[in-house]
């Protein structure tokens, strides 16, 4: 690429060409403050004015996210009246912005507070009307609060960018517009499929994860067997919100801290996924077997799921009926785990920790529930068990390494860690598979075709023993959908497939850790880039450190089916682990 | 939704399918469905959606944003009032509020009788004759607030009648 020659300051630097002034500053080591643009131009509206600066010739202040740098460009970032104008851009974002900041569970990782803070705004400086709230808390996963928006657009991009969706957007004009679904409906009352992408873009409150911490609460109140379960993808991100470096794994830490927290059961979902991978694994080697329909396409993601029910109805049916594997453990928990220990399973409150908020809108399902009972009764994120860990003074980086809960159940396996990794619950399948078809393991367990950590489709033809299976894996609805018109065109050549709901899998679900260049000063300046890889090292570490590495060896999973579920795909199984999918229409009648 | 019959949703595809060879072909699409039907609802916008690829969200914004377009059906007589600095200094102002105050209606709304919709337009480039008027494209010059019941009275013979009423 050509370099240019600008300046900064009356400094000379040699930059890239093709860069916004934002981008050019910041590889000359200047973070100019800024709220709407975001991720390399994933949104860049230039509609904040956070990030004026005064360029030598043009005409009054550019909004620097969107301006290109030239050759021979002369840019003031401190000049008294750049530095001036970008605070009164802010003190004009907070004059019609809802101030209860107290209240407010962004407090801490707002953006806008941060800007504030360094331009050095004042929340008093221009008296306005505050901008009109409409609260949404309909929907399971999200809450949307107008009075927290500050319009940059950002969510708006996300949707459309991961998830081809378009769920949010401008309404109306001037001082009435707001973000909100069309006819500012509830996300519940849209085809919005809440995989919280928008929840973690977001600047301020205005989008954030419908938490369930007061649910956690009461059921200890009312002295209820609060058991704990943690999503694989967890332990690769919870680290970041005790300020460790994204990617370090923080299993031990985490287990220490929801037993401190209370919990009297500590479970990895792993043992879930080990199960799922059986039940899942043996309705693929029936449905080749006998003709079935195929290709068949995994269902632990309910972001995926609200997808194909909104617009692929007819392609239900290529859905694997198996539950989620949080909702399989939940279920066993309530049934097998309850039996041995003599509990009734009404006295029993199963907390899932996800790196989700789709999981909240799934544990609410009907078709998930077993004689009328919930398999999961909350749905906490990753970055609400940090705000619990944090409220109860627990010092994260200052607890021992502990084990999870092994009595019963809870083993695992590293075909389940990788779960959390888009491609991971494909390899794990294949693990299992080969052994099924074969009869013996696999020596080389490791199926790198199928791995990778960002949105997009990879496919790979895996021989075994003279049975070719072909695979695809998609991440994000975007992709998803070329895999989906494939099959609905009759064009689609693969067996199985494996779809997640956001881009790059679990590891960067809408209920992970905020990742943000601002909070993260020490993180190299392309974390934007980085951060999928870096989580999923982590899980495929794990997975590397794992004696078992196949769910069909997982000595529990083995004990499980001998003396409770009997087989896969079993009668008992199917009516515990097993369920159905019903199209759905996006917009419903109001 | 499911509410529109076949030949409606023929009909929205067949203006989808106008504009096939334009960039953005949007406003286009709004434009020609709100002349055809005086209206464009979710579910006229769920099809241009399908059409277009354009998200329902930002066609719904598109039409929020431009106060051509509406989401109810109007009345058969669309009465606009410009607004616009030259009309507003001349007078506007009264012109629509008498407009309001006889027919029971503020700006965007419609009369329940089906009749009536009374819109506040921006400038709409005839500040010779300000304040300016127009009804169903028909343009009423240089209007004082005093000359508007005279108007409605027309319209309202005109609809029982079948014919122009006879001046005073």
């Amino acid at each position: 690429m050509n370099k240019i020659n600008i300046k900064i300051e009356g400094i000379s630097y040699q930059v890239d060409e093709n860069l916004t002034i934002l981008e050019a500053a910041k590889a000359c080591g200047y973070e100019i403050p800024s709220l709407c643009a975001f991720n390399h131009g994933e949104c860049n509206q230039g509609s904040c004015r956070v990030c004026l600066v005064e360029v030598e010739g043009a005409r009054g202040l550019v909004a620097s996210c969107v301006y290109p740098v030239s050759e021979g460009m002369s840019i003031k970032i401190s000049s008294a009246k750049a530095v001036t104008a970008r605070r009164e851009s802010v003190e004009l974002l907070l004059s019609n912005h809802n101030k209860n900041c107290q209240q407010c569970d962004k407090n801490g990782q707002c953006e806008l507070l941060h800007v504030a803070n360094i331009t050095g705004a004042r929340d008093d400086a221009f008296a306005g009307v505050l901008t009109e709230t409409h609260i949404d808390r309909l929907a399971p996963g999200l809450v949307r609060d107008t009075s927290k928006c500050i319009l940059c657009g950002r969510c708006i991009a996300r949707c459309e960018n991961a998830q081809g969706i378009g769920i949010l957007g401008y309404e109306n004009r001037g001082f009435n517009t707001f973000v909100a679904p069309a006819e500012d409906r509830s996300f519940a009352d849209s085809p919005c499929i809440q995989c919280g992408q928008c929840v973690n873009v977001c600047p301020t409150g205005a989008l954030m994860e419908h938490s369930e911490i007061d649910k956690v609460d009461a059921a200890f109140k009312a002295g209820k067997h609060v058991i704990v379960q943690a999503a694989p993808a967890v332990r690769a991100a919870l680290g970041e919100e005790f300020d460790y470096p994204i990617g370090t794994p923080v299993t031990g830490k985490m287990i220490a801290a929801l037993r401190r927290l209370g919990f009297e059961r500590v479970y990895d979902v792993n043992f879930g996924a080990d199960l799922t991978i059986m039940e899942e694994g043996t309705e693929l080697l029936g449905r080749l077997k006998n003709n079935g329909v195929l290709p068949m396409i995994t269902s632990c993601s309910p972001g995926w799921v609200n997808y194909a029910e909104y617009n692929y109805g007819d392609l239900l049916p290529h859905l694997s009926s198996c539950k989620s594997p949080h909702q399989m453990q939940g279920a066993i928990i309530k049934s097998y785990w309850a039996e041995q220990h003599g509990i009734n399973p009404e006295d029993i409150f199963v907390v899932s920790v996800m790196p989700c908020v789709a999981k909240k809108f799934e544990k609410e399902r009907e078709q998930q529930k077993v004689n009328g009972i919930p398999d999961v009764d909350a749905v906490i994120t990753t970055r609400e068990l940090a705000r619990m860990i944090r409220r109860a003074g627990i010092m994260f980086n200052r607890l021992p390494d502990e084990e999870w809960d092994q009595d019963i159940m809870g083993d695992y396996t590293g075909a389940a860690v990788i779960f959390g990794v888009t491609g991971g619950v494909m390899e794990a399948a294949l693990r299992t598979v080969y052994h099924a078809l074969t009869g013996k393991e696999k020596e080389e367990i490791v199926f790198t075709e199928v791995r990778g950590h960002e949105a997009g489709i990879r496919e790979a033809s895996i021989d075994i023993d003279g049975t070719v299976v072909n695979v695809a894996i998609a991440s994000g609805m975007r992709s998803a959908k070329v895999l989906l018109d494939q099959i609905k065109e009759g064009t689609s050549k693969y067996h199985f497939i494996e779809i997640m709901g956001c881009p790059g899998g679990c590891i960067n679900g809408g209920g992970q850790p905020y990742v943000r260049s601002c909070f993260l000063p020490n993180e190299s300046d392309d974390i934007m880039d980085t951060y999928k890889e870096k989580r999923a090292k982590a899980l495929y570490s794990e997975d590397e450190r794992q004696v078992i590495r196949q769910s069909h060896n997982n000595p529990q999973i083995k004990e499980l089916y001998d003396k409770f579920l009997g087989e896969p795909n079993s009668h008992k199984a199917h009516e515990l682990l097993h369920t159905s999918y019903a199209a759905r229409e996006g917009f419903n009648e109001l | 939704m499911g509410k529109l019959n076949a030949t409606a949703v023929a009909k929205i595809e067949e203006i989808c399918s106008r504009y096939t060879d334009e960039k953005t072909p949007l406003m286009m699409i709004l434009s020609d469905i709100q002349n055809e039907y005086g209206y464009i609802p979710l579910e006229v916008q769920e099809i241009v959606s399908k059409h277009t690829g354009i998200s329902v969200a930002e066609i719904y914004g598109v039409v929020t944003f431009y106060s051509f377009f509406s989401l109810t059906p109007k009345g058969k007589y669309v009465i606009g009032c410009c607004l616009g600095t030259a009309c507003y200094v001349k007078g506007a102002g009264e012109v629509i509020d008498r407009f309001s105050e006889l027919l029971n209606i503020k700006p965007g709304e419609t009369t329940e009788d089906g009749l009536f919709t009374l819109d506040a337009l921006r400038c709409i480039g005839a500040c010779g004759i300000a304040p300016a008027v127009t009804i169903n494209g028909k343009v009423y010059p240089k209007l004082d607030s005093t000359k508007v019941e005279d108007i409605i009275y027309q319209y309202r013979w005109n609809e029982t009648h079948g014919e122009e009423a006879p001046t005073a």
